[in-house]
């Protein structure tokens, strides 16, 4: 994956360069917005994070501009602005995401990667699997090894969720954004007791575990490599 | 010399004699007035009664002639002439040569025509000697007798000459000691204001050197300087708590900021003391914990500053507040389940109120988490997630059955970072209230803290509602 990092905070950016070069990305930077929109129109991107405050073009008519040049990467806003509004008026700029400073860098690296995979992710596919696990959106199924597992809807859309991203890290606020449509931080570890309830459903009278839990970071779905 | 006029000018620029000065000026200006005009009407009123006299008298000197002749009319003349404080009498020739009478001399012309002179004259009587202009005045009536002779009646003018020369000492005199009375008045109410303003200006120099708990002296008198004092020491005690809890937040500030600050940093120090490699990962995860908590605590408070502040108001749109309600509560019910406590809900349905469904989200999530932490092994482990109408209200409660919050601490807890769990043992960052007390500014309404169980002696509980206002419109 190659990735465009717009952000005039050096320090940070440096920062980032090296945390995301770890996790296996490739990535330029610009400091300015004027650089990154001749950036993001030369060259093809994966993903896009902007920051919103930027010298010479700030990040939203950046956005605004990409998309009126039809340019449609997937971003990822930053923002040190944690106005209620800020995350609408940035999704409605054009943004695909949007992340409050400070973050964690692993949550900022599974956004990325999420983003970055969304091309291909087969939004019209009416069945996920993983492993020997079944998700059928029409008929709101789950089945397991053909063995039917019933499940509360807000389960079913836990699960949906984190099988349309299998093989993602997926973090604790991805999954409240996504499932709930909340964007605050819930403090007390809700979203883990019904990863661990959607677990146990799933799990219980199998061997193979497929719900990871990624430490730090979130949980990810995925079979177990053979061996 | 020089401190007596430094003063004097400090008490001129006094508001209280500026006032005295505008007051005896316009007293003074009153007095005259009056004192003209009383003086100037009884004047006239004293030559009027005069005049009525001379012509009563003319007429009966006139009548004495026409009955008694020239004879009666001398003898008259003559006897009045002797009374004491007589009026003027002269009987001249048609030519106006005197014949008789009681006057000496008399002002040329006088004589000449009938009726009243027109103005004042001057005259000489006999045994008195002339004194140069300064003869007495007198106005008179002359009259033509059928044979030609020509009788004057007059009457000295030096009653009410007197009388408007009293009137004028008695005015001198009365603004005379107005002035002196006015003087006095000032140099003492100017002196003790200067003495009480001085007092309170210093005081409020301590104060603002620092010291807050000064008070601006009063004297118990409850005078408009009184008054002004006691709304000042009031302001002061007001301005006394706001810094109190200024400092207090600051406090807490500091402590919820630096306690994790310190783990991370002796867990940091720790580690690199250390020589194993899997210490080291350990280490570096419970750090990455702590920054989170303090991420979180920052987040929190950007977050109420802003509501608070409300600088860019937040969308608000007809949200379904049931939907919320019901969401939340579905959120946190396996975490209540886990810790043994049983969530119920009792949600109205179809509910529309206007406002930003993350916010009354977040708040309402703050709730059942408050709750879910201090419902905690109580007896009775409920917490009851509620929503009504009431009365053009709707209200979204959160109940639960812990230990409560005692009713002389209610006001305590909403403020930031108070938690009334002195040790901080509990999980938190103590802004849970805070944010839910400014969503509810933002929206309007208002928060309120009950007791869920008030006939209980323990765990008497907490009932914290949400009050939103429906307004028409």
């Amino acid at each position: 994956m190659k990735i465009l990092i717009v952000e005039d905070d050096l320090e940070a950016a440096a920062y980032l360069s090296k945390a995301f070069r770890e996790a296996g990305i490739v990535l330029d930077h610009a400091s300015d917005g004027e650089s990154g929109l001749f950036l993001a129109t030369e060259n093809s991107y994966d993903v896009l994070v902007i920051d919103r405050m930027l010298p010479r073009r700030d990040g939203l008519s950046l956005i605004s501009e990409l998309r009126r040049r039809n340019i449609h990467t997937p971003v990822l806003i930053l923002s040190a602005l944690g106005q209620v509004d800020d995350r609408v008026t940035g999704l409605r700029a054009g943004g695909d995401d949007y992340l409050p400073k400070p973050y964690a860098f692993s949550e900022l690296l599974a956004r990325v990667e999420v983003l970055g995979r969304r091309k291909g992710t087969p939004e019209q596919d009416m069945v996920y699997r993983v492993g020997d696990l079944e998700l059928d959106r029409l008929s709101h199924t789950v089945k397991r090894a053909g063995r039917e597992i019933l499940l509360q809807p807000r389960e079913f859309r836990l699960l949906e969720y984190l099988m349309k991203n299998a093989g993602q890290v997926v973090t604790r606020t991805m999954l409240l954004e996504n499932v709930w449509d909340y964007h605050f931080d819930p403090q007390t570890n809700v979203i883990d007791v019904h990863v661990s309830r959607l677990r146990s459903k799933i799990e219980k009278d199998f061997d193979q575990p497929l719900l990871r839990t990624v430490r730090g970071a979130g949980y990810m779905m995925k079979e177990e490599a053979a061996g | 010399m020089q401190r007596l006029l430094g003063r004097l000018t400090a008490l001129y620029r006094t508001t209280a004699v500026r006032l005295s000065a505008i007051y005896l000026l316009l007293f003074a200006v009153c007095a005259a007035f009056l004192v003209f005009y009383v003086s100037s009407m009884s004047e006239g009123l004293l030559q009027q009664q005069m005049r009525e006299a001379v012509a009563q008298e003319t007429e009966q000197i006139e009548r004495v002639f026409d009955n008694n002749g020239m004879n009666g009319l001398l003898r008259t003349l003559e006897r009045r002439a002797r009374q004491p404080g007589a009026n003027l009498y002269i009987i001249a020739s048609p030519t106006g040569e005197v014949l008789a009478g009681n006057v000496a001399a008399i002002q040329p012309g006088v004589l000449d025509n009938e009726g009243w002179t027109e103005t004042p004259f001057r005259y000489q009587r006999y045994q008195e000697e002339a004194r140069g202009s300064n003869r007495p005045m007198a106005y008179a009536q002359v009259t033509f007798l059928s044979n030609g002779l020509r009788v004057l009646v007059g009457r000295d003018l030096g009653e009410p000459e007197n009388f408007r020369k009293l009137v004028r000492q008695a005015l001198m005199v009365a603004l005379g000691v107005m002035g002196v009375g006015a003087l006095a008045i000032w140099y003492l109410i100017g002196r003790n204001a200067l003495k009480r303003m001085d007092r309170m200006s210093d005081a409020s120099q301590r104060i603002m050197a620092g010291d807050l708990s000064q008070r601006l002296p009063t004297s118990g008198s409850g005078d408009e300087f009184d008054r002004l004092s006691e709304s000042l020491n009031t302001m002061l005690g007001r301005i006394e708590k706001l810094n109190e809890g200024l400092k207090q937040v600051s406090d807490n500030i500091a402590h919820d900021l630096k306690t994790p600050l310190t783990r991370l940093r002796n867990k940091a120090e720790a580690a690199l003391a250390g020589n194993e490699k899997a210490d080291h990962r350990i280490a570096l995860e419970e750090m990455i914990g702590e920054s989170d908590q303090l991420i979180r605590t920052f987040n929190a408070l950007l977050m109420i500053s802003r509501v608070e502040a409300g600088q860019a108001p937040a969308e608000m749109s007809a949200i379904d507040i049931s939907g919320i309600a019901h969401d939340s509560a579905e959120l946190y019910e396996p975490v209540a389940e886990d810790c043994g406590l049983k969530l119920v809900t009792e949600i109205a349905d179809g509910v529309e109120i206007k406002g930003n469904r993350e916010l009354v989200g977040q708040a309402l999530g703050n709730l059942i988490d408050n709750a879910i932490k201090y419902a905690e092994g109580s007896d009775d482990p409920e917490i009851r997630v509620s929503l009504v109408r009431r009365e053009g209200d709707v209200v979204l409660s959160v109940a639960d059955s812990g230990a409560g919050v005692p009713d002389d601490k209610r006001d305590e807890v909403v403020k930031r970072f108070v938690r009334l769990d002195a040790s901080r043992s509990k999980p938190g960052t103590g802004l849970g209230l805070s944010l839910v007390g400014a969503v509810m500014e933002m929206h309007h309404g208002r928060l309120e803290l009950d007791t869920t169980h008030p006939e209980r002696e323990n765990n008497r509980g907490l009932t914290v509602r949400m009050v939103f206002p429906v307004r028409p419109d």
